[in-house]
């Protein structure tokens, strides 16, 4: 009998689910924006801020761009780790990503709720 | 296994390591190939332009004099143009990433269909580009 010994840091299927739960969460946020704007043609400054002043179109966008950093980063990460070999680049450049990441999602915050 | 036999084993020819010079010198891609290797580019893409985007989204909202800047800004050929390959790049990622989702599920995993929902993808993320950025302009 081959007893088979399992190694890594497990965080691989949590990921990868992650990273599809957060792709569908986008994909439906994209169709029903595409739609709303279309509807809400022609779209001037009040038309728009006015759009971004409800509270549920605030929310959407929150949940769409928590879900867009948690699926760059699962992307982001994927690509390092297939193109950067030497671990010190490697390692630099993952949390090089994870501070823009943040921003990111900081600015987001600030700009829906200013 | 003897000391000699290990070593002959180590210097066998390992499989040959996926690089991106390899995949993109070396390597003729199927169409799926390049589905696959368009959904890693597209999604860098956004990633880096993300911060664009989101310029433009804070000035269009700060303020009427802002917004009516940033139409103007937005209708300059070069930045229609970067903004129809983010367009594009993002339809091909939501397209290829469905096929992806469906994959997942184990549908259409043999090799003619997987061949043309790649056309497929492929075509769809083209036409959703001409739409939107007809819709737009």
């Amino acid at each position: 009998m081959v007893s088979r010994v399992v190694t890594g840091a497990h965080y691989g299927l949590r990921d990868w689910l992650a990273q599809r739960i957060t792709a569908v969460i986008m994909a439906v946020y994209s169709v029903i924006a595409v739609f709303v704007l279309i509807l809400i043609e022609p779209i001037t400054y009040v038309v728009w801020r006015d759009l971004f002043d409800q509270g549920w179109m605030r929310v959407a966008t929150l949940l769409f761009a928590v879900s867009l950093v948690w699926h760059a980063w699962v992307g982001v990460r994927d690509i390092l780790m297939d193109y950067i070999k030497p671990d010190g680049l490697r390692l630099g450049l993952q949390v090089g990503t994870l501070l823009v990441i943040a921003s990111y999602l900081g600015w987001s915050i600030q700009i829906l709720w200013r | 296994m003897s000391e000699a036999a290990v070593k002959t084993a180590a210097r066998r020819p390992r499989p040959k390591y996926l690089s991106l010079q390899a995949l993109l010198f070396e390597i003729r891609l199927p169409v799926t190939g390049w589905i696959s290797i368009l959904h890693r580019i597209s999604g860098a893409l956004l990633f880096v332009s993300m911060v664009w985007l989101l310029w433009m989204l804070d000035r269009s909202l700060s303020s009427e004099a802002a917004f009516e800047k940033i139409k103007h800004y937005a209708g300059l050929w070069p930045v229609k143009l970067s903004l129809l390959v983010l367009i594009w790049a993002y339809c091909h990622h939501f397209c290829a990433g469905i096929r992806y989702l469906f994959l997942d599920l184990d549908k259409g995993i043999d090799l003619a269909t997987a061949r043309l929902t790649s056309w497929i993808a492929l075509g769809v993320s083209f036409a959703l580009t001409a739409a939107l950025g007809w819709k737009l302009w």
